[in-house]
């Protein structure tokens, strides 16, 4: 079953290992610039929410592409750049929904998550689990039982404040 | 690498920025961050400098180690000539600030002079500009750095800046990053208002090569293992720093009413586990935030539940504000906590030496040395919530007259208060204690009466002398890297092996500080996190340099050096009441009142005192009037200093 990254920004403590740890594995560089994980941030309320490549079936830069340079690997459940292909023009990067495709000004070149071939860096120095690397369709079992919580502790209170009334 | 950041050169009175490598002699003799920083005060200050005067210079560092894959090398260092005590200034505050500067390109920076009006530095990719602050001066620290970042159009900005405690030159004003992350002691952001500089906002892009990619992702993550695996730091990154609060005042460690009593009662509200739960329910399961690349996270969010300032955002408290705003004014209620830990964080002020001064005045009022003529009406009594708020709002602002004589700092305060008022004043070399009360622990006194900054715990406190180690474990922490086969003593109301102890930490803190790392991953709370051998190889597969645990260690030794020449040319004189490596004499005289069998009518025998910090001379290499020896500075390369190498 392939897998793919799983958010739960809510758990982020905005420390940015993850970029860190991101441009030191591709690249052996420190630069946040040069990682496929951003975390982003709303210092004034506590908000941090990493963002990065959703991998998306009908993807944006894959259509756009107009050298074919993007193509799906099913077996990775991954969107994958052939820099063999590429040209270096970059509507991927325009026409991102996310801003996860990236370019590199120093090379010259686009880039954007692989999930580390499996093994993706920003999950395995991730303390809180923000981000995860979870089945594809264990993606939302997991959000079913957070809000059924919510639900159940919402009717709870409801009928400790009918009991008042 | 790290060893390709630029050292900047900016004088603010002509506007000329000159940028220099750091050459390599310069880091393996200094490293970086704090000890690269004692190096350049004492070559670019003059004997004798007005602290809030042009000649004042300020040093803005990150660690040797700032931004590359070592674990939490957040550390920024800010170092000048201190407003409050005339000798050395000095503070380091997390966050993301220092990283920012390293990948806009430099490690260090020192700023001299005085701009013509408000002016932020903006650092961008190896550049740097003077910029017109006056549109941002007044402005409260996170609105200040929100400012910054729309006039620059870009929210990456990472700014470090003063409050308006700064800008009216309190002397114990902060540096200041993000929400909360404080540079605070010695009043650094008093220098940075006498020098009309705002803020210095950073952006950097630029490429931090690592030696060893690998080898150094790969140890960071053994390194991360093995911090977040200690017990200490699993407390610290789910209730944060209260917990030691809780845990001191347990046992009696805890200054209360000034120095009355050293436990402070009836404080179930300020308790860890009572502000865990408001920051549960006013942000959520998952409230803890951190600084850079660090898996402890040991910073709390918050808003304040209720008072005239509910609704607002706030990180923390820590437990310093536990002890300067509850404890030491006995006013233990956590909206009086979480209120003024706020307001400090607004103002940019240094919450320890604030609630400090408000609890030593608090006692002059009380004896009748203060009356309320003098406070313009304000009922200073210990357990007055509302005077603790209302007196941080009159000092910052310096309202009033007594509001305006405590931003002075409290020597300078009691020689206008007079009437015997220093007596009370719980301070070592003009700067206030902790909240902490060390009768009962002779390792923990003599550390604050010799630390280079003042009274001070972050500098050589043996803080793990109160776990009661087994002698072995001792023996292996404190023999490495270099041999010790002196006495040890498990106990910690002994006084014997305590001035080696304190010798090490002061080591061992000072390598972190010059490296840039967090004091929660070393041996600070912890007796299993990393020390010496570890950053070893740390610094190897991040920057290729090779150097050994006892060469780190005699970096350390150095810089600790440097300080100390710095704080002798400024007039310290080692019994001077108020420049000296001496405690108040209350700490000899008056008995511990409250806490735990073993620490009731507790003193610090002043014989048994005054016999450690000769042995500690000694371990430093220091004559008996605590002055370096002339072989000391030979061995260590200091001998003919200034030597102006950068």
């Amino acid at each position: 079953m392939a897998k793919v990254l799983y958010v739960d920004y809510q758990k982020c403590t905005g420390c940015r290992l993850c970029e860190l740890v991101c441009s030191v594995f591709h690249d052996g560089i420190s630069n946040p610039a040069r990682s496929r994980i951003r975390v982003m941030k709303w210092e004034q309320e506590g908000l941090y929410i990493p963002m990065s490549c959703q991998q998306c079936v009908d993807a944006p830069c894959m259509n756009v592409c107009p050298v074919k340079a993007i193509s799906r690997d099913e077996d990775m459940a991954t969107v994958i750049v052939d820099y063999d292909k590429c040209i270096g023009c970059r509507s991927c990067v325009a026409v991102c929904p996310f801003g996860a495709m990236s370019y590199n000004r120093m090379e010259k070149k686009v880039f954007k998550c692989d999930v580390c071939d499996g093994d993706p860096q920003c999950v395995r120095f991730c303390d809180m689990k923000a981000v995860d690397y979870v089945d594809a369709d264990e993606v939302s079992i997991h959000k079913k039982r957070d809000a059924a919580s919510r639900v159940s502790r919402a009717g709870k209170e409801a009928a400790v404040l009918a009991a008042q009334l | 690498m790290s060893l390709n950041e630029k050292i900047a050169y900016i004088d603010l009175t002509t506007g000329d920025i000159q940028i220099k490598p750091i050459p390599l002699d310069v880091r393996k003799k200094f490293l970086g961050g704090r000890g690269l920083d004692a190096y350049l005060l004492y070559n670019h200050t003059k004997k004798g400098c007005d602290p809030i005067g042009p000649d004042n210079t300020l040093m803005v560092s990150g660690g040797f180690l700032c931004a590359t894959c070592a674990s939490a090398t957040a550390r920024c260092h800010v170092m000048a000539k201190s407003p409050l005590t005339g000798l050395l200034g000095s503070c380091n505050m997390g966050g993301f600030f220092a990283p920012e500067m390293a990948w806009a390109g430099f490690n260090h920076l020192v700023i001299k002079g005085k701009a013509k009006h408000p002016v932020y530095l903006y650092i961008h990719n190896g550049e740097i500009e003077i910029r017109d602050a006056r549109g941002v001066w007044g402005l409260s620290v996170p609105e200040s750095q929100w400012a910054i970042r729309e006039e620059l159009g870009d929210q990456e900005v990472k700014s470090m800046v003063c409050g308006p405690a700064g800008e009216n030159l309190v002397t114990y004003a902060n540096v200041m990053t993000g929400i909360k992350n404080s540079g605070g002691r010695t009043g650094m952001g008093c220098v940075m208002g006498s020098k009309n500089l705002k803020a210095v906002a950073c952006r950097g892009t630029m490429d931090i090569p690592i030696a060893h990619p690998r080898e150094a992702l790969e140890f960071n993550k053994r390194f991360i293992e093995q911090i977040t695996s200690a017990k200490v730091n699993q407390t610290q990154g789910t209730i944060g720093t209260p917990f030691i609060w809780g845990a001191t005042n347990s046992w009696g460690g805890i200054r209360c009413r000034n120095f009355q009593y050293n436990q402070c009662e009836y404080a179930d509200d300020i308790e860890p586990e009572h502000l865990d739960e408001i920051a549960e329910e006013t942000i959520g399961p998952y409230h803890m935030t951190g600084c850079f690349g660090c898996q402890v996270h040991c910073r709390a969010q918050y808003k304040i539940p209720d008072g005239p300032y509910a609704g607002r955002y706030d990180e923390g408290p820590e437990y310093t504000s536990q002890g300067a705003f509850c404890g030491e004014t006995d006013t233990p209620r956590a909206t009086t906590l979480l209120t003024a830990n706020h307001l400090v964080d607004q103002y940019g002020v240094d919450n320890l030496e604030i609630g400090s001064l408000i609890s030593w005045a608090m006692e002059l009022y009380e004896l009748g040395i203060l009356t309320s003529k003098d406070t313009d009406g304000v009922d200073l009594r210990f357990g007055n919530d509302d005077a603790v708020i209302e007196m941080i709002d009159r000092i910052c602002f310096r309202k009033g007259w007594l509001g305006d004589v405590l931003a002075d700092g409290g020597v300078q305060a009691s020689k206008k208060i007079g009437k015997n008022s220093f007596s009370y004043l719980i301070q070592v070399k003009g700067m206030q204690n902790l909240h902490s009360d060390e009768r009962a622990t002779p390792a923990l006194a003599l550390n604050i009466a010799t630390s280079s900054r003042g009274s001070d715990h972050l500098r050589s406190r043996p803080a793990i002398d109160l776990y009661h180690l087994p002698e072995p474990v001792m023996r292996k922490i404190y023999s490495s890297p270099v041999p010790y086969d002196g006495p040890l003593s498990s106990e910690h109301t002994e006084y014997i092996g305590k001035p080696w102890q304190v010798f090490w930490h002061e080591n061992c803190y000072m390598a972190v500080d010059c490296l840039g790392i967090c004091k929660y991953h070393t041996t600070f709370l912890g007796a299993t996190l990393p020390n010496f051998e570890d950053w070893a190889k740390v610094v190897y597969y991040n920057t290729g340099l090779e150097l050994t645990p006892k060469e780190i260690w005699e970096v350390a030794e150095r810089c600790n050096n440097m300080e100390r020449l710095f704080n002798l040319r400024e007039g310290l004189s080692k019994d001077d009441p108020e420049k000296g490596d001496v405690l108040n004499h209350r700490y000899h005289d008056e008995p511990c009142r409250r806490g735990a069998p073993d620490v009731v009518g507790r003193v610090i025998d002043k014989d048994k005192f005054l016999k450690m910090r000769a042995e500690l001379y000694e371990h430093k290499g220091w004559d008996e009037n605590g002055i370096p020896k002339p072989e000391t500075l030979k061995r260590l390369g200091i001998d003919k200093e200034p030597s102006h190498l950068v």
